[in-house]
């Protein structure tokens, strides 16, 4: 059994392009179009790792991040995005995200990253 | 025509950054969704390869993902090109419906992250009047930006275009009410530099949730 995924973005064809690739690279993947889905799915089911756009419609990439992280503190959070600046990189790491990756990923080195943390 | 340039000039800039702006952030999306689903058909390649049977209407079907998103980028590219040439002469004739169906799209995703759907209104008309395209473009989006951090979310905002006597209105409808205290502080510099520029005048009716903007047949 692969990691447990859950995957955040509004844009649904990314989503599941994205949710079949990492399928195919032995993940588990669940799907959230909105922050609000992806909070209650964590506090009622087990991810080993999050993988977020960071700009969601219901709420700002750093809010999100907080509150993923006050409802499971030990969760792995990587950020996908479009263009952040250097303070926000830094802002998020210091809330808690694992990394950032530029959208379009690497989904060869998202997905070396998240079964380094899996294991 | 008489008014401040330099304010003008200085909103236009910041205008057409904003656009350019959420115009790129839409193509990073489309990219994303390329890059997916071609990376998509490589995984599909090279699983066959391994001898996994592969299966054409998989593979059919995310071709046709990555031309519909080639569609899409294209349609945004169209409406940027729509933009970039409304500042090409200082005033032309120019057709309001098509302006505000323009500048809901290019506002789309803005109001979408705040959940505010835009929408034309039922009642639009068609209305031409000689103006400065680029300079109502600029002057539609800061209404719609004090509208939206108004606005409640969830809610639908519309905008449509009437002809009237002198000329034509453009009307912004929100189902709730304005703030008194912050709708008297609309008027800030750059909009009255603006509506000087358009020879318009702005009305506002908080109670109603209106931003009327009446504008003169020829500039």
């Amino acid at each position: 059994m692969g990691a447990k995924v859950l995957l955040i973005d509004d844009e649904t064809e990314f989503l599941e392009a994205m949710a079949d690739r990492l399928t195919i690279r032995g993940m588990t993947v669940s799907t959230a179009e909105s922050v609000y889905d992806a909070l209650q799915q964590v506090e009622t089911k087990i991810f080993d790792a999050v993988v977020m756009d960071f700009m969601m419609p219901d709420m700002d990439g750093i809010s999100a991040l907080k509150a993923l992280k006050k409802i499971k503190p030990e969760l792995h959070v990587f950020l996908l995005t479009g263009y952040a600046t250097v303070e926000k990189r830094e802002e998020a790491i210091q809330c808690g995200a694992d990394a950032l990756f530029d959208k379009p990923a690497n989904i060869d080195l998202l997905t070396k990253i998240i079964q380094r943390v899996y294991s | 025509m008489s008014y401040d340039t330099d304010t003008v000039g200085i909103a236009g800039l910041r205008f057409f950054g904003k656009m350019s702006a959420s115009i790129s952030h839409e193509i990073k999306n489309v990219l994303a969704i390329i890059n997916e689903n071609a990376g998509l058909l490589k995984d599909y390649t090279l699983m066959a390869e391994k001898g996994l049977d592969l299966n054409p209407h998989q593979v059919c079907a995310k071709a046709e993902k990555i031309m519909a998103q080639v569609a899409r980028a294209d349609e945004i590219m169209k409406k940027m090109n729509v933009l970039a040439h409304s500042i090409d002469e200082d005033r032309q004739q120019t057709n309001l419906d098509v302006i505000i169906k323009l500048m809901i799209a290019l506002s789309d995703r803005t109001a979408a992250m705040k959940t505010i759907k835009l929408e034309l209104s039922a009642t639009s008309e068609s209305v031409s009047i000689i103006t400065a395209p680029f300079f109502l473009e600029n002057l539609i989006s800061l209404c719609l930006d004090f509208i939206l951090n108004m606005a409640d979310e969830g809610s639908v905002l519309q905008l449509g275009c009437e002809k009237t006597k002198k000329g034509a209105l453009i009307r912004f409808t929100q189902p709730g009410k304005l703030p008194d205290e912050q709708s008297a502080g609309f008027s800030d510099d750059t909009v009255t530099a603006m509506m000087a520029a358009l020879q318009a005048e702005l009305f506002m009716d908080p109670a109603l949730g209106e931003i009327i903007i009446t504008l003169p047949k020829e500039i």
